[in-house]
């Protein structure tokens, strides 16, 4: 309960910095995904079924917003969480290299599917001008994030694992 | 003894696979997108619920956000600002001998419409005003929502401008806040026209276009005779079915001569600063095709169509 819960909250927080305070402060029009740091880092530590959730409920709050198509922000976002959550068993909680890696990893897949999606479709098929003006700098940006981020997302964790562990030996 | 009976249902209920949780939300996700792209829907009710959390909390933020840059400009631009000032008395006394000299035009123009029995041409529209509180979480479309929505009596469709220019679209609605799709998004076309030669043409967003120029496309231009000259104003012609007609786009940037000889295509510098956005208007009138009768009469029409 408690875990959903501190999830959900976390969830709705970054939703709204991402859509008002990160807007304000891009460099070059270019914002971080706060929302993948989030998806990506839990799935990473706690297992595809957990990436997966947050994944769907992220996504589908921003298609709610602003999804050009209802569903589709819901379908990558959820499949990002999922496909972190394979990578559970090289989770180390000092090991900061591979989410770097991750984090840059799936966003250039979540930018490069809504390209290929919703682009493609309107004729627009000069890829490497996307990839240098918004793909790449997002990914770079989301990354600087994320070294100041991950260590606060990893203790947050830890936090509710603990809660987690004292609850169900209480009820023993 | 019940406790233990939740811990096994919970583990029960962890025991569905993930991947067959992956498949059906999969499902039903290529559903609705598939859905939205022929039959145009929208979350529904849960955009109301998502809206009741959502944007106040965006607002507050936006708002101690711009409160704060609002301070900072302040301090800085003290000194531009009475620069300004005393430019612009300059431009005010200028502009008050043109407004004299329209304004006895204006009363000459209303004299003969009289004598030829014409309404006003352009009716002036109910607006209402509102403001940004938040934008797209991804950098690939310019949209953002406003704070208000179908409780103000916002509709799907609903044109927004501001500086007096066109915004975009409302493209949803929930019940306290609505999503615009601006004209410099690629999802958006908008029929324009060009005010010197009224030449009819189709303006499309260009993410690429705004970033690179600041200008969004615009295509099929028939003008064999050379007549359209950059700097033209560009509005929003009679055959959209979607926008009112007469609002200002923007102004012709540059043309060029299509392969096939008979069209041309170009751009045009928008006439709404994109990236400073925090007030738009949004004009309550929903652009009616078929017939145009008195106000009543399309107002009654209207309902029904939204039914």
């Amino acid at each position: 309960m408690r875990r959903k819960v501190t999830l959900f909250l976390l969830i709705s927080i970054c939703f709204v910095l991402q859509t008002t305070i990160c807007k304000s402060i891009a460099f070059a029009d270019i914002a971080p995904n706060l929302l993948l740091i989030v998806i990506a880092t839990f799935g990473f530590m706690r297992g595809r079924r957990e990436g997966m959730f947050i994944g769907a409920l992220s996504g589908l709050l921003v298609d709610i917003f602003f999804g050009p198509y209802l569903g589709l922000n819901t379908l990558l976002y959820m499949y990002i969480g999922y496909i972190n959550g394979l990578f559970k068993k090289y989770f180390y909680p000092d090991d900061i290299n591979l989410p770097l890696i991750l984090i840059a990893g799936s966003d250039w897949l979540l930018n490069t599917t809504l390209y290929l999606f919703v682009f493609i479709g309107r004729r627009r098929f000069d890829y490497f001008y996307y990839l240098k003006t918004i793909i790449v700098p997002e990914m770079v940006y989301s990354t600087i994030v994320t070294v100041f981020v991950f260590f606060l997302l990893v203790r947050l964790n830890e936090w509710i694992e603990k809660e987690e562990k004292r609850r169900a030996k209480n009820i023993e | 003894m019940k406790n233990s009976h939740k811990r096994n249902r919970y583990k029960k209920q962890q025991s569905i696979p993930s991947k067959y949780i992956l498949m059906g939300i999969t499902i039903v996700c290529i559903c609705t997108i598939f859905l939205s792209l022929v039959a145009n829907i929208s979350g529904g009710p849960l955009n109301s619920v998502a809206g009741y959390v959502f944007t106040p909390m965006q607002k507050g933020i936006n708002g101690v956000g711009s409160w704060a840059t609002s301070k900072a400009n302040d301090l800085q631009t003290l000194r531009e600002v009475q620069k300004e000032n005393k430019k612009l008395k300059k431009k005010v006394y200028s502009l008050r001998t043109q407004l004299n000299t329209i304004k006895l035009e204006k009363y000459e123009l209303e004299n003969y419409r009289k004598l030829l029995n014409l309404d006003a041409k352009y009716p002036a529209y109910d607006k209402i005003a509102a403001s940004v509180v938040a934008k797209d979480s991804s950098n690939w479309f310019s949209t953002f929502t406003i704070n208000r929505g179908s409780k103000d009596g916002i509709k799907k469709g609903m044109n927004v401008i501001a500086d007096g220019g066109l915004v975009g679209i409302i493209s949803d609605v929930g019940r306290n806040y609505s999503t615009v799709r601006t004209v410099i998004n690629d999802l958006s076309n908008v029929s324009g026209m060009i005010t010197n030669t009224y030449d009819n043409i189709n303006v499309s967003g260009s993410i690429k276009e705004m970033n690179k120029n600041g200008v969004i496309t615009f295509s099929e231009l028939r003008d064999s005779d050379n007549k359209v000259k950059n700097g033209d104003s560009v509005v929003t012609s009679y055959v959209s079915d979607q926008y009112q007609q007469g609002i200002l786009i923007g102004y012709v940037d540059k043309i060029e001569k299509d392969s096939n000889n008979l069209t041309k295509s170009g751009t045009i510098t928008p006439a709404v600063d994109f990236a400073h956005i925090e007030n738009v208007l949004v004009i309550k009138n929903l652009k009616q095709t078929g017939d145009v009768g008195n106000k009543n009469k399309t107002d009654n029409s209207n309902e029904n169509q939204n039914k």
